[in-house]
C-alpha cells in the first residue's frame, strides 16, 4: 500500500484577478521507504504540493492519505526541510535541534544524547554550542536537517533544501543525504528544480509543468545504489538527463539546444 | 563578543565625555548669570541650585521616590496589561478589530486631557497617577509588541505546525523572543511616556512627587527649586531608561545590535 497517497488532488487560491489553479488533477502513490523527488520549473506549484502532503495547505479538491489516515493536519511522524533553514538566532546550535523535541512534548534531556549524535554525524561536532549566525550556510543546512530528523520521522519533505547553497556544499550534502537515506529508508519527497539532484538522490522522479501545476510524467530511476557522485559522468545518468531535458524543452520550459 | 572590562571601558568613556559636556555647560551658565547678573527668579546660578538641594535634600529625594514608585507602578502595569493585549491581538481576529481599533482611537485623544477625569474617578491619591502613567505608557508597548509578535518567518511558523506545536509552544517558543528586540524598543519609550504620566498626574492633583513640588515651588516663584526638580527629573528619566537598556541586553545578547566578531566565516 502507498505510504503517502495522492488522488485526485486540486488546489486553487482567491486573487484579485479572480481564481487561480495552482494544482490540477494530481495523483501520486509513494511507497514507503521510497526516494521521490518532484522536478519543475519555478511557479508549478511543486512547493504548493509539498505543503498539502505536510497538511499545511488545505487542498481544495481531491485527497492526501500518509499511511493510510486521511490528513486533516501535519500527519504525525513527519519532519521538513525548507530552502531556507529558519533557524532560531537565540537558540543554539543543539538547542534548535531539540527544538523538535519540545514540540512533540519529549523530554530534552532524553532526545539529547541523539540530537549531538546527529549533529556529529553531519560534521557539526564541536558545534554543539555555537549560535546559527556564528556559521556557514552549509552548516546552518546541516543543521537544519539534524532539526528534521530528530525524532525519527517516517516521512521527510525537503523544500529545495540545498537551492541556497554552492555548488560544492551542494555536492557534499547531496551525498549526505543519500547516505543517511540509505542507513535509514525514511520515506523522502524532495523538492528540487535541479535536474542532476533529481536523478542523483531518487527512485522516482515526478516532472511537473506549470499554469496549471500537473504531473506530466514519472520516471524511474533505475541506477544503481549507493551511487557516487562520478555516476554523474556516466552514459545511463546522461540518459535521464537528455530524457528530462527534451521533454521540458517539448513543454517550452527549456530552450532546446539541438541543432 | 567583547570581553567584560573593555566593554565597561568603552561605557566610562562614553559617559565621560558626556559628564565634561554637561560641566561645560554649566561653567557657561555660572559664568553668564556672574557676568549678566539676572535675577535669580528668572536664572539662578548652577551654584544656586546646589545650594538649594543641599539645603534640603531628604525633601528632594522623598519627591523624586514618590514620582519614581509612580512611574515603575505605571510601566509595569503598562508592561503587563500591553504584552497580553498584544497577544490577544495577534491571535485574534476578533480583538484586533475591536481592542487595536479602540486603541489607536484612544492614542489619538490627547491623553494628558483625561488626567483630570481620572482624578475625578480615582481621588487625588496615588491611583490617578499610575493610572495616567499606565495610559500613557500602555500604547508603545501594545504597538511594538504587535509589531514584533507578528513579524516571524512564515516558514519557522510552518517548520513549527509541521512538527505539530501547540498555538501555546509556538507563542513561547518562536514568537515571543522573535518579539524581544521590538518589544523593548517600545518599553524604551514607554517608559520615558510612564515618567510623563506620572508628572502630568501629580500637576492635575497632588500632594507628593516631583511634579508636585514644581508647581509649589512655582507658586512661591522659587525658581532654583523648580530647577533642582527638572534636574532630578532629567536624571531620573536618564536612570529609567539605561535600566531598561541595560535589561535588554542581559535579555538579548544574540541580537545582531550586540554582536562581535564571532559573525560566520563564508
Amino acid at each position: 500500500m502507498a505510504y503517502v497517497g495522492i488522488d485526485r488532488v486540486g488546489k486553487s487560491y482567491g486573487s484579485p484577478r479572480g481564481p487561480v489553479l495552482a494544482l490540477e488533477d494530481i495523483s501520486l502513490d509513494i511507497r514507503a521507504a521510497e526516494f521521490v523527488s518532484i522536478l519543475g520549473p519555478s511557479g508549478c506549484g511543486k512547493s504548493t504540493l509539498l505543503k498539502c502532503i505536510a497538511g499545511l495547505e488545505p487542498v481544495s479538491g481531491g485527497t492526501i492519505a500518509v499511511n493510510g489516515k486521511p490528513l486533516t493536519g501535519p500527519p504525525e511522524g513527519m519532519g521538513m526541510v525548507f530552502q531556507r533553514d529558519v533557524l532560531l538566532d537565540w537558540r543554539t546550535i543543539l538547542d534548535n535541534v531539540l527544538i523538535t523535541a519540545e514540540f512533540a512534548g519529549t523530554p530534552r534531556a532524553r532526545m539529547k544524547p541523539r540530537a549531538v549524535q546527529l549533529l556529529t554525524r553531519f560534521g557539526l561536532g564541536g558545534y554543539e554550542d555555537r549560535h546559527p549566525w556564528e556559521l556557514s550556510g552549509g552548516m546552518r543546512q546541516r543543521a537544519a536537517i539534524c532539526r528534521a530528523l530528530l525524532c525519527d520521522p517516517d516521512l521527510l519533505l525537503m523544500d529545495e533544501p540545498f537551492g541556497a547553497l554552492d555548488a560544492m556544499t551542494r555536492d557534499d550534502l547531496n551525498l549526505e543525504l543519500a547516505r543517511i537515506w540509505n542507513d535509514t529508508r525514511k520515506t523522502v519527497i524532495f523538492v528540487t528544480h535541479s535536474i542532476a539532484e533529481a536523478i542523483f538522490l531518487s527512485d522516482r522522479v515526478v516532472m511537473m509543468d506549470r499554469n496549471p501545476g500537473r504531473i506530466v510524467e514519472v520516471i524511474d530511476i533505475a541506477l544503481p545504489r549507493p551511487r557516487p557522485l562520478a555516476i554523474r559522468e556516466t552514459p545511463e545518468f546522461g540518459r535521464y538527463v537528455a530524457h528530462i531535458r527534451h521533454l521540458f524543452a517539448r513543454l517550452g520550459i527549456l530552450k532546446d539546444d539541438t541543432p | 563578543m567583547r570581553a567584560g572590562p573593555s566593554h565597561l571601558w568603552d561605557a566610562l568613556k562614553e559617559a565621560s565625555s558626556v559628564v565634561l559636556l554637561i560641566l561645560g555647560i554649566m561653567v557657561l551658565w555660572e559664568g553668564a548669570v556672574l557676568v549678566f547678573k539676572p535675577s535669580p527668579i528668572i536664572l539662578p546660578a548652577p551654584s544656586a541650585l546646589w545650594g538649594e538641594f543641599l539645603a534640603a535634600p531628604s525633601y528632594f529625594l522623598r519627591q523624586a521616590l514618590f514620582t519614581l514608585y509612580t512611574t515603575l507602578a505605571g510601566f509595569a502595569l503598562a508592561v503587563v496589561l500591553g504584552l497580553a493585549l498584544a497577544v490577544g491581538i495577534v491571535h485574534s481576529r476578533l480583538m484586533e478589530k475591536t481592542v487595536y481599533t479602540v486603541l489607536v482611537a484612544l492614542n489619538s485623544v490627547p491623553k494628558v486631557a483625561l488626567a483630570p477625569l481620572f482624578v475625578i474617578w480615582m481621588g487625588t491619591g496615588i491611583e490617578p497617577k499610575i493610572a495616567i502613567a499606565l495610559m500613557l505608557a500602555l500604547f508603545s508597548v501594545v504597538i511594538d509588541a504587535v509589531l514584533g509578535l507578528r513579524s516571524v518567518d512564515p516558514d519557522m511558523i510552518s517548520l513549527a505546525k509541521a512538527s505539530r506545536a501547540s498555538t501555546f509552544a509556538i507563542l513561547r517558543k518562536i514568537r515571543l523572543p522573535n518579539a524581544l528586540p521590538s518589544i523593548f524598543a517600545g518599553l524604551k519609550v514607554a517608559i520615558s511616556f510612564a515618567l510623563v504620566g506620572a508628572i502630568v498626574g501629580e500637576f492635575v492633583a497632588g500632594s507628593e512627587g516631583l511634579g508636585f513640588a514644581i508647581l509649589t515651588a512655582q507658586g512661591q516663584f522659587d525658581t532654583p527649586r523648580v530647577f533642582v526638580c527638572l534636574i532630578l527629573l532629567g536624571l531620573l528619566g536618564t536612570a529609567l531608561f539605561y535600566v531598561v537598556e541595560a535589561i535588554e541586553r542581559l535579555a538579548l545578547p544574540w541580537h545582531v545590535s550586540q554582536r562581535s566578531g564571532r559573525a560566520a566565516q563564508h
